[in-house]
């Protein structure tokens, strides 16, 4: 039984407070401003998924631009076939392609496409888990393997146009389930989705954290082969593990082309898959709270920079990442503990989160 | 009497990139018994320990546990679950968790993904863990960051960590390396109150130490058996002096390295 002690009285109103301005946000926001608040959750999802891997196991996955892709793709194709009314889309017709493709066909269903934006991302990520972390793959290593996935991903993506849309991705899209996809009252249930989405996925990555599952994956990133003379097979937890990050990443990925209405391989090759891991770092690795706000405030930060400055906006982006890093090692949500340890600081300071990956 | 041997190690040999570490071993261990592991530097004392624990595998030889178990072919946690405990020089907590939950987590149970997910801490799980703070003598600091403990504190929540494993064999490196002398007492202590139940290899350097044990010695020297017996045998053994105790002093020089 947990006690209701003040400072966990403290927390809950916080997430209440939270939940009520998600929800009451769009009675404030423009619709456009909306839009943009929702795009902002669908990242914090991914977020969310690369902090139990990387703050809780310590496996930096470089990567997660592909499983996320994976997954807007999927919705994308869903989208496509929707607004060709089953044809062939466009692009294939510019490639030549008269039939529409096998594997694109089962896409015509809403929810088979919404089972593959979570199952592909996932199987790929089990794969690619299994022949590293049994064969003890870790660290850099890892990361540079993830890293080779999403260049093949990406080539793969690009050279195969008829399939796929190549550079251009998929976009042209008109209606969700006979809802215009346009309209405001379809962003404003889509936002509302978005939410419920990411508050679900949180109190998800609660409850793994919270559980002895959970504490033996924070034992395999303090000391990997200690865990195994204990008796546990932290190939089988790694994999476990990346795969539901991976999932976690696919349904953001859902969202977000529900939102902005594209997805080309520019949005989750190498430069957003390594700013995925910014927004975690930033926030503060090894708390869910940070990294979801870490990837709102640094897509937030970019937006109104790159609107108010839009020659000089990346000297800002850069000045902000050298500040974080410099004045909060921890990251913004490691700024509370921070200045508890300001005003105690005869209390001994424990040895901090080591972390193999980095 | 084989079959009162709960481990068995017959003719082991570990082989370095061409240089044997260890150089047809036997070792034969006894259900309930002590058994102090002694030998100059690079004897393969901690070889030996690896080669039991599943950290390294013999080029050669079997390792039986039970009579009937070779060991040799399984996995490190799988030998970890057949009930092997290994505790390492250097004390290898999990530094950013709490006592209580390092404790946790090293406690016998189900260790399957799924068992963990939805693992609920029982009352007679509560106890056991308490009753093994108490052993170790951490109950003040069970809610701190392991981390933050001291050196020897570190070391006997590495025993506690063990010792709720549940393990019938316990792999002792070196338990009392960098301790104080009160600090060696009580791991002392706590090493007779161990021995009474289970199986206990140690490795050991500090002679004084396992003078404090009447029980069994096995020097190794050169990755080979060199003389198995009572401390005091075993002391006035030539060939004992010779090897080892004559290099008394290069051993101690480097006492921390082995």
């Amino acid at each position: 039984m947990q006690k209701f002690t003040p400072q966990r009285i403290w927390i809950l109103i916080g997430y209440a407070a939270t939940a009520a301005a998600l929800f009451s946000a769009p009675l404030f926001v423009s619709d456009f401003r909306l839009n943009l608040l929702a795009k902002f959750l669908a990242f914090a999802i991914v977020a969310l998924g690369l902090d139990l891997i990387w703050g809780y196991t310590g496996i930096l996955s470089l990567g997660h631009g592909i499983f996320f892709g994976l997954g807007a793709y999927a919705m994308a194709m869903y989208l496509k076939l929707e607004a060709s009314g089953g044809k062939p889309p466009d692009f294939m017709g510019w490639s030549g392609l008269k039939e529409l493709p096998l594997f694109w066909q089962p896409f015509q269903s809403f929810w088979f496409a919404v089972a593959m934006g979570i199952a592909i991302p996932a199987l790929l990520a089990l794969i690619l888990g299994y022949v590293t972390f049994r064969n003890r793959i870790r660290g850099v290593y890892f990361t540079i393997l993830t890293q080779a996935l999403v260049i093949i991903t990406t080539t793969l993506l690009i050279g195969q146009q008829a399939f796929t849309g190549g550079t251009n991705g998929l976009t042209g899209y008109s209606t969700v389930l006979g809802f215009s996809i346009g309209s405001p009252e379809t962003k404003r249930v889509l936002y509302y989705i978005t939410v419920v989405a990411l508050i679900g996925i949180f109190v998800f990555c609660r409850y793994i954290i919270g559980s002895r599952f959970g504490k033996v994956l924070r034992a395999i990133r303090d000391g990997e082969n200690r865990v195994r003379f204990i008796g546990y097979n932290p190939a089988i937890y790694q994999m476990v593990v990346f795969t539901i990050s991976a999932a976690i990443a696919g349904i953001a990925g859902m969202l977000f082309v529900l939102h902005v209405g594209i997805i080309s391989p520019s949005m989750l090759g190498i430069v957003p898959s390594i700013e995925m891991v910014l927004w975690v770092a930033i926030g503060g690795r090894g708390t869910l709270v940070g990294a979801a706000l870490g990837a709102i405030l640094m897509n937030w930060a970019k937006s109104e920079f790159s609107t108010a400055y839009p020659q000089g906006w990346l000297f800002f982006m850069g000045l902000l990442f050298v500040v974080v890093v410099v004045f909060m090692p921890k990251g913004v949500a490691g700024l509370v503990s921070q200045i508890k340890f300001r005003k105690k600081r005869r209390e001994p300071k424990h040895e901090g989160v080591r972390n193999p990956a980095v | 009497m084989k079959e009162s041997a709960i481990l068995l190690c017959d003719d082991v040999t570990v082989e370095f990139d061409g240089f044997k570490a260890v150089q047809g071993m036997n070792l034969k261990l006894e259900k309930g018994e002590l058994r102090f592991l002694i030998g100059p530097n690079g004897a393969g004392k901690t070889t030996m320990l690896d080669v039991i624990c599943g950290k390294v595998r013999p080029s050669m030889g079997r390792v039986t546990f039970h009579g009937k178990v070779d060991i040799t072919k399984k996995k490190e946690h799988q030998i970890a679950e057949l009930g092997i405990g290994r505790k390492f020089q250097a004390p290898s907590i999990f530094p950013s968790m709490t006592v209580i939950e390092n404790l946790e987590i090293a406690m016998r149970q189900k260790r399957s993904v799924f068992a963990t997910l939805f693992a609920k801490m029982a009352e007679e799980e509560r106890s056991r863990i308490d009753g093994q703070l108490a052993m170790i003598g951490l109950q003040q600091k069970a809610e701190w960051r392991a981390g933050g403990l001291s050196h020897g504190e570190k070391q006997w929540l590495e025993i506690g960590m063990m010792l709720l494993q549940e393990p019938e064999i316990l792999l002792l490196d070196e338990p009392v390396a960098g301790m104080t002398d009160k600090e060696t007492d009580k791991t002392g202590e706590l090493l007779h109150q161990i021995a009474r139940k289970r199986s206990v290899v140690v490795v050991e350097h500090d002679m004084e130490f396992v003078r404090n044990f009447a029980s069994k010695v096995t020097v190794m020297h050169e990755g080979r058996l060199l003389k198995e017996g009572s401390m005091d045998e075993v002391q006035r053994d030539d060939r004992v002096a010779e090897v080892y105790l004559g290099k008394r002093r290069d051993a101690d020089v480097s006492r921390s390295t082995a």
